[in-house]
């Protein structure tokens, strides 16, 4: 069997790769020049489906369980460190109302969250601490995933093309292309997300840290490099990539700055943005039409979910499977 | 008036009927689809949507907006997150043009952190907007002055808090709400903001308010649709109550057969 991927975001890499451990011939084709160039780029890479339940329904959890095992175990790129959640005492109804809405938590006062992040000890009042969440380097996670691929002899990867031209050729197509399949995937609209990387060696932080707020929840995500943090991330219903507005980066850098006052002094390493493709129940979902699956509309969830959507579609590949839950 | 009777009892803002008491806003949903089952529970005709943020650099909100439209709901696009009167008018044009309507839903906001209304910037964006032909809907406060000069300014509404924005702590005010009350008996008042569970929608209708506007307590609320559907029964009860007259408070419990040995208590 040969099967076409197009689009090397997180989506198109998983599924190549769950396809050619299926020994699968897969052909994966992005039209820009290397892998995890599109709004994967951009990710936060953390594994969280308990605390993504806060605003999400519940499949995102039952699939996002998934990636832990992928990411840790399938492909070990990712750290299990947990994810902590904090508020302001301000803010204190929105970690009641996190914490009635997610699971698998252990609640905190200041000084068990200085127990977990010595650096944060006494900051704020109240937390929760989601132990068995995960969080990866985005950029390394998408690398590494075309590393294994280059290592295997039944999957090829061209870059800088929209398509082979040769449709015919296969049995399959996976259409991974995110925003770009806008026009041929009715619904799909974009979410604006920025984000910044900030250097310091001023704060420690060995999990991500999620700050609720009413109106500007931020999260903290360390990188690979010790000292390097990504924040993110807004959330606008605006579809204009690359265009990074002032407010977005002054709440950002205000909220990183409330999580911890060092901050403050951090080099700006990076900001960045993009659209997330998303329908409008802001859930995944598998199209079948003919010889053509495409997977899309991972929003926000892109390393959380896209996992168990590789899986999924290879089982429809290869075992002719149906999932109602994703194929509606 | 029978409950018949009652079903005729439309709200009327600047010429428009409308048959439910209940105005909704459109952010902080989970997703559009849960945002468009809400609505719908909610039997709300009116919708309100923010521009100042979506709409970038080349209103490239499109898609989300095209989702409120097709909702097929009367839209009150709003002036959300504008701090000064100019940028109150440039958002206002902008959603005259992307809505096709005169109606705004003007607020101008004094400051970030406790999102009170700047009531002076208010009143100028509410008089240039009304001279330019819209149809303005002011997010204000319950004071009397500021309210007189709206109307001045050409507003027919008024929209005052009952407490601040996303606080969900109801009517803070019941005496100033109920002084603005008595004050324009003839002039459609909506509490907009504050509102956090039904029973503080069902007292502003009871206090004769004509309306309330609510987002947050809805869209953050566990189950959105139930919610929503609590909502809409909560301003019909709040209606339906205020058309009955409800009785008068007294002090003491008022015995409904003489208590012997007491003179006439």
């Amino acid at each position: 069997m040969r099967v076409q991927v197009i689009g090397a975001g997180i989506a198109g890499l998983t599924a190549a790769f769950e396809l050619a451990r299926r020994n699968v011939e897969v052909e994966l084709v992005e039209r820009r020049e290397g892998p995890g160039l599109g709004c994967s780029y951009y990710a936060g890479g953390m594994i969280a489906p308990w605390c993504e339940r806060e605003a999400a329904e519940p499949i995102v959890t039952e699939l996002g369980v998934e990636a832990l095992d992928f990411w840790t175990k399938t492909l070990p790129v990712a750290q299990t460190n947990g994810s902590l959640v904090v508020a302001p005492p301000r803010d204190k109804p929105d970690v009641v109302s996190f914490a009635r809405r997610t699971s698998e938590f252990e609640e905190c006062d200041g000084a068990r969250i200085g127990e977990i992040e010595p650096d944060l000890a006494n900051r704020f009042p109240y937390g929760l601490f989601f132990a068995r969440e995960a969080h990866l380097e985005p950029r390394e996670a998408t690398q590494a995933l075309a590393r294994e691929l280059a290592g295997m002899a039944n999957a090829r990867m061209h870059f800088g093309r929209e398509s082979l031209g040769d449709e015919a050729g296969f049995d399959w197509t996976i259409d991974c292309r995110g925003f770009a399949a806008k026009a041929q995937l009715p619904g799909l609209r974009g979410v604006k997300g920025e984000m910044l990387v900030l250097r310091t060696k001023d704060v420690s932080l060995s999990r991500p840290v999620r700050m609720l707020h009413p109106r500007r929840p931020v999260y903290i995500v360390p990188r690979s490099d010790p000292h390097e943090y990504m924040v993110g991330a807004s959330m606008v219903e605006n579809e204009e990539p690359g265009r990074i507005t002032a407010r977005a980066m002054m709440e950002l850098l205000g909220s990183a700055y409330t999580v911890h006052p060092a901050f403050a002094e951090a080099e700006i390493v990076e900001i960045g943005g993009d659209v997330r493709p998303t329908y409008p129940d802001n859930l995944p979902r598998i199209t079948k039409r003919g010889r053509t699956i495409a997977i899309n509309g991972l929003y926000r969830h892109g390393f959380l979910l896209s996992p168990a959507l590789a899986s999924r579609a290879a089982d429809i590949v290869t075992k002719d499977a149906h999932f109602p839950e994703l194929m509606q | 008036m029978d409950a018949i009777a009652r079903a005729d009892d439309a709200l009327e803002v600047y010429g428009a009927k409308l048959g439910s008491r209940l105005l909704v806003g459109t952010s902080m949903y989970e997703s559009p689809a849960i945002l468009a089952d809400a609505v719908r529970a909610s039997g709300a005709e009116v919708v309100t949507v923010s521009l100042r943020r979506e709409a970038g650099g080349a209103r490239a909100g499109g898609a989300f907006w095209d989702l409120i439209k097709g909702l097929g709901l009367r839209v009150l696009p709003n002036t959300a997150g504008c701090k000064t009167v100019k940028e109150a008018v440039t958002t206002a044009q902008m959603a005259r043009e992307i809505f096709d309507t005169p109606w705004i839903k003007l607020e101008v906001i004094g400051e970030d952190d406790t999102l009170q209304p700047d009531v002076f910037g208010l009143v100028e964006a509410a008089r240039i907007l009304s001279n330019d032909g819209f149809q303005v809907f002011p997010y204000t406060t319950e004071d009397l002055i500021v309210a007189e000069k709206l109307l001045g300014a050409g507003c027919e509404v008024l929209m005052p808090w009952g407490a601040p924005i996303g606080s969900g702590r109801g009517l803070n005010n019941v005496f100033g709400l109920k002084a603005l009350r008595a004050h324009f008996p003839d002039t459609p008042l909506v509490v907009d903001a504050g509102i956090g569970a039904p029973s503080h929608a069902a007292q502003a209708l009871e206090l004769g308010y004509d309306s309330v506007l609510l987002n947050t307590a809805i869209a953050k609320a566990g189950d959105a649709v139930a919610m929503a559907h609590a909502f809409k029964l909560a301003v019909r009860a709040g209606r339906e109550a205020f058309l009955a007259t409800p009785m008068e408070p007294r002090d003491m419990a008022a015995p409904s057969t003489p208590v012997f040995g007491r003179a006439f208590s």
